[in-house]
C-alpha cells in the first residue's frame, strides 16, 4: 500500500505494447543511462548536454506526433515531413517578402498572416489526404506517397531548391530561444502533447480514432462516420506537420524542400517503439515521449562519444528489433509458466 | 470456319484484358508516347529508347524484385540499403583480389541473400509487421556502411567491370553504335526470371496464394516461414545484383546514392497494379509501371519543362494513378454485389 502510494502513478499507466513493452522500454532506458554514466560521468547529465537534448527532440517528436496520429487510425502518413517543409516554405515567403520590410502593427500582422499562410497550405494537404483515402479508398501508404512526391516537388520547383532564410527575431526566438533555461521548442513540444493526449484519450473524437483503427468495419456498423474521422485524422497530422514546420524554420532560421527527410522513417520507428500498433488502435502520448527520450539519450551521448551519427541510426533500428524481440521473448515465457 | 471456332477462345481473353488495370495502362503510356513523338523529334528514337532502358534499368530490376514481395502479402523497404551494402563489399573484394565477374556477383548476390533472410528472420520470429521490421534493418544496414566504410566513394573500378559488355553492336546510318549492354541485359533477364518464378512453377502459386489468404494458404499445408524466406532472399538477391548494374552505369560505388530510392520504385511497382495487401499483381503490369514514370520524366525533359518540377508531375501521377485504381475497384465491387 504505501510501496503503491509513492511510486508515481505514471509509471503503471505507460502503454502496454505486447505484454510489457513500456516497462522493457523504462529499463532500456535505465541501462542506456548506467552504462552512458559508467563511459561519460557526469558529461551527459550536464546542462549544456541536457540543453542541447532539448533543443533536439522537439522537432522529431512533433514529427512523431503527426505519424503517430496517422498510425492510430491503422494508416500511415508519409507526407508528413514534405508537407511541413512546403508549409515553412509557404511561411517563410509571405514572412521574407512583406514581414521584413514592414514596421510596428503590420510587421506583428505579416508574421501572424505567415503562420495562418503556413496553416492554410497545411490544412489542404490534410483535406486531399483524407479525402483520397476516405473517401476514394486509396490505401493510406500510396496517397500518403503520391502526396508527399507531390509536395516536395511543388517546394522544388517552385524555390528550384534553394533556399529561403532571414526570419523575425520572434520566429527565430522559437527555435532558438529559451525561457529560465527551458528552450521555447520543448515548451512547444510538450503544450502540444498535452492537447493531442487529451484529444486521443479524453474526446469523442479521440475514442473514434482508436476504434478505427482497431477494427473500421464494426466501427462504421456502430454508426460512426469513419470516413469523417480518418478526414479529421489526416487534417490533424498535417496540422501538426505545420508547428513542426514552425519550430524547424525557426531553428534553422530558413526553409528549404528537403531539410528533415531522414527524419521520416525514424518518426515510424519512435512511434512503434513507444507502443503504437502499426496496424492501429493501440499507443499513447506518454509512451511516445518514452521512446523519445530513449533515442535522443542515445543520439547525445554517441554524440559525446564521438560516434558516428550513422552509427546513432543503426542503433536505433537494432533497438526497435531488439525491444520487440524482448517483448516476444517474456510473452513467450509467460505463457510457458502458465 | 476456322475463325468461328478461334473467336469465342479468343474474346473473352481480350475481354477480360480490355478491363484489366494492365489496358488501362497500357493504353495511357500509348497516348503519352504519340504525343510525345508529335511534339518532340527526339522521342521516338533509337538512341532515346536505348537510354531510357539504360537509365531505368536499377528501377526495373529493382521492381521486379519487390513484385514477388508485394505479392506474397510482405513489404520490404530495406532492399537500397541491402544493395548499397552488397555493393560496397562486392567491388572492395573484387578490387582487392581481383576477381572476376562470377565471383563478384555471385558475392553481391549471397550478401543480398543474407540481408534477405535477416529481414524474413525478423519478419516471421517477431510477428511484427514486415514494414517496421523492413525500416529498421533499412536503418542498420545503412548506417552500418556508412560507419564502417566512412561514406567514401571507390572509383578505381576494374577495367573489365568498366568496359562492361558490348554485345551485337548495330550502326544506324549516322553511324552511332548500339549493342546490348550490362544494364539492358540484366533488366530483361530479371523480369523474365520473376515472370518464371511467379507464372510457370509452383512455388509462383504459392506466393499468390500466400498474399491473397495466409491463414488458408497454412491451412493448405504450404511451409509459410519458407515461403517468407525465399521471397524476401529473392528480392535481396535482385538488389545485390541490382547494385552492380548500377555501378558499372555510374562508373563508381557511392555508398550514398541508393538509400532513398526504395519509395520511387514501391511507386512503380504500385502503378503496375500490385496490391500492397497481396495476392495481387502481374510482371507486365509492373514493366508499364515503370515504363510510365520513365517516360514521364523523359517526355518533361525533352518537353524542355524545367527538371524542378520533375517530381511534382511524378507525384501527380501517382496519386491520380491510385485514386483512379481505387474508385475502380470500389465501383466493380459494389457492382458485383448488385448483380
Amino acid at each position: 500500500m504505501s510501496l503503491d502510494a509513492r511510486a508515481p502513478r505514471w509509471l503503471f499507466s505507460l502503454p502496454r505494447f505486447r505484454g510489457g513493452a513500456a516497462q522493457i522500454l523504462a529499463l532500456v532506458l535505465l541501462a542506456l543511462l548506467i552504462v552512458f554514466w559508467l563511459l561519460l560521468g557526469d558529461q551527459l547529465f550536464s546542462v549544456r548536454a541536457l540543453q542541447s537534448m532539448a533543443f533536439q527532440l522537439p522537432e522529431l517528436g512533433i514529427l512523431s506526433l503527426a505519424m503517430m496520429v496517422a498510425l492510430l487510425s491503422g494508416g500511415l502518413n508519409l507526407s508528413i515531413i514534405a508537407t511541413a517543409n512546403l508549409c515553412a516554405l509557404a511561411m517563410a515567403w509571405v514572412l521574407t517578402t512583406h514581414a521584413t520590410g514592414a514596421e510596428g502593427a503590420m510587421w506583428v500582422g505579416w508574421q501572424v498572416i505567415a503562420v495562418l499562410a503556413g496553416v492554410a497550405v497545411g490544412t489542404i494537404v490534410g483535406l486531399i489526404n483524407g479525402f483520397v483515402i476516405a473517401y476514394l479508398g486509396v490505401s493510406p501508404i500510396l496517397a500518403t506517397l503520391g502526396t508527399m512526391t507531390m509536395c516536395k516537388g511543388l517546394s522544388i520547383g517552385l524555390t528550384r531548391g534553394n533556399v529561403i532564410s532571414g526570419f523575425p527575431d520572434p520566429i527565430v526566438f522559437l527555435g532558438n530561444g529559451t525561457l529560465m533555461g527551458v528552450p521555447v521548442a520543448l515548451l512547444i513540444f510538450l503544450a502540444l502533447c498535452v492537447p493531442v493526449a487529451i484529444l486521443l484519450n479524453k474526446s469523442p473524437f479521440g475514442h473514434r480514432i482508436y476504434m478505427i483503427g482497431s477494427n473500421e468495419k464494426a466501427t462504421r456498423y456502430s454508426g460512426v462516420d469513419t470516413k469523417r474521422v480518418v478526414l479529421g485524422v489526416y487534417v490533424l497530422s498535417s496540422l501538426l506537420a505545420v508547428v513542426a514546420a514552425l519550430v524547424m524554420m525557426a531553428r534553422f532560421n530558413s526553409a528549404n524542400a528537403s531539410y528533415g527527410e531522414s527524419y521520416l522513417l525514424v518518426t515510424i520507428l519512435a512511434a512503434v517503439l513507444g507502443g503504437v500498433d502499426p496496424f492501429g488502435g493501440f499507443g499513447k502520448v506518454g509512451g511516445l515521449l518514452m521512446a523519445l527520450i530513449v533515442l535522443q539519450v542515445i543520439s547525445s551521448a554517441f554524440n559525446l562519444l564521438n560516434f558516428s551519427p550513422f552509427l546513432t541510426v543503426a542503433i536505433w533500428g537494432a533497438l526497435i528489433i531488439g525491444v520487440t524481440g524482448l517483448s516476444v521473448l517474456f510473452e513467450s515465457l509467460g505463457w510457458r509458466r502458465r | 470456319m476456322t475463325l468461328a471456332v478461334s473467336r469465342p477462345a479468343l474474346s473473352p481473353v481480350l475481354q477480360r484484358f480490355g478491363r484489366s488495370h494492365e489496358f488501362w495502362l497500357l493504353a495511357v503510356i500509348l497516348a503519352l508516347c504519340l504525343v510525345l513523338s508529335l511534339a518532340t523529334d527526339s522521342f521516338l528514337t533509337l538512341q532515346n529508347l536505348f537510354d531510357l532502358l539504360t537509365s531505368n534499368a536499377f528501377v526495373g530490376i529493382m521492381a521486379s524484385g519487390l513484385l514477388v514481395v508485394l505479392i506474397a502479402g510482405g513489404i520490404d523497404i530495406s532492399f537500397t540499403a541491402t544493395a548499397s551494402v552488397a555493393q560496397y563489399v562486392a567491388l572492395t573484394l573484387a578490387i582487392r583480389y581481383g576477381l572476376g565477374w562470377f565471383a563478384m556477383f555471385a558475392i553481391a548476390g549471397a550478401i543480398g541473400i543474407a540481408c534477405g533472410a535477416i529481414n524474413a528472420l525478423f519478419i516471421t520470429r517477431l510477428r511484427i509487421s514486415s514494414i517496421i521490421v523492413s525500416i529498421a534493418t533499412l536503418n542498420i544496414f545503412y548506417g552500418l556502411l556508412i560507419f564502417f566504410t566512412g561514406g567514401k566513394y571507390i572509383t578505381s573500378l576494374p577495367k573489365f567491370f568498366r568496359d562492361g559488355i558490348w554485345w551485337f553492336e548495330y550502326d544506324d546510318a549516322r553511324g552511332t553504335p548500339y549493342a546490348l549492354n550490362l544494364q539492358i541485359l540484366v533488366l530483361a533477364l530479371a523480369f523474365l526470371s520473376a515472370w518464371l518464378l511467379l507464372n510457370r512453377t509452383n512455388i509462383g502459386r504459392q506466393i499468390y496464394a500466400l498474399g491473397g489468404n495466409k491463414d488458408a494458404a497454412q491451412r493448405l499445408g504450404f511451409h509459410v516461414v519458407r515461403l517468407n524466406f525465399l521471397v524476401y532472399g529473392y528480392l535481396g538477391l535482385i538488389a545485390g545484383i541490382a547494385s552492380l548494374v548500377q555501378a558499372q552505369l555510374a562508373q563508381s560505388v557511392t555508398p550514398t546514392v541508393l538509400v532513398g530510392k526504395e519509395l520511387d520504385v514501391l511507386a512503380a511497382v504500385v502503378l503496375g497494379g500490385a496490391s500492397l495487401t497481396g495476392g495481387v499483381g502481374t510482371v507486365f503490369g509492373a514493366i508499364l509501371g515503370v515504363t510510365l514514370l520513365a517516360v514521364l520524366q523523359n517526355g518533361l525533359v525533352l518537353l524542355g519543362v524545367s527538371s524542378y518540377w520533375n517530381q511534382w508531375f511524378v507525384g501527380l501521377t501517382i496519386l491520380c494513378a491510385v485514386s483512379i485504381t481505387a474508385w475502380r475497384d470500389r465501383r466493380q465491387r459494389s457492382m458485383k454485389s448488385f448483380a
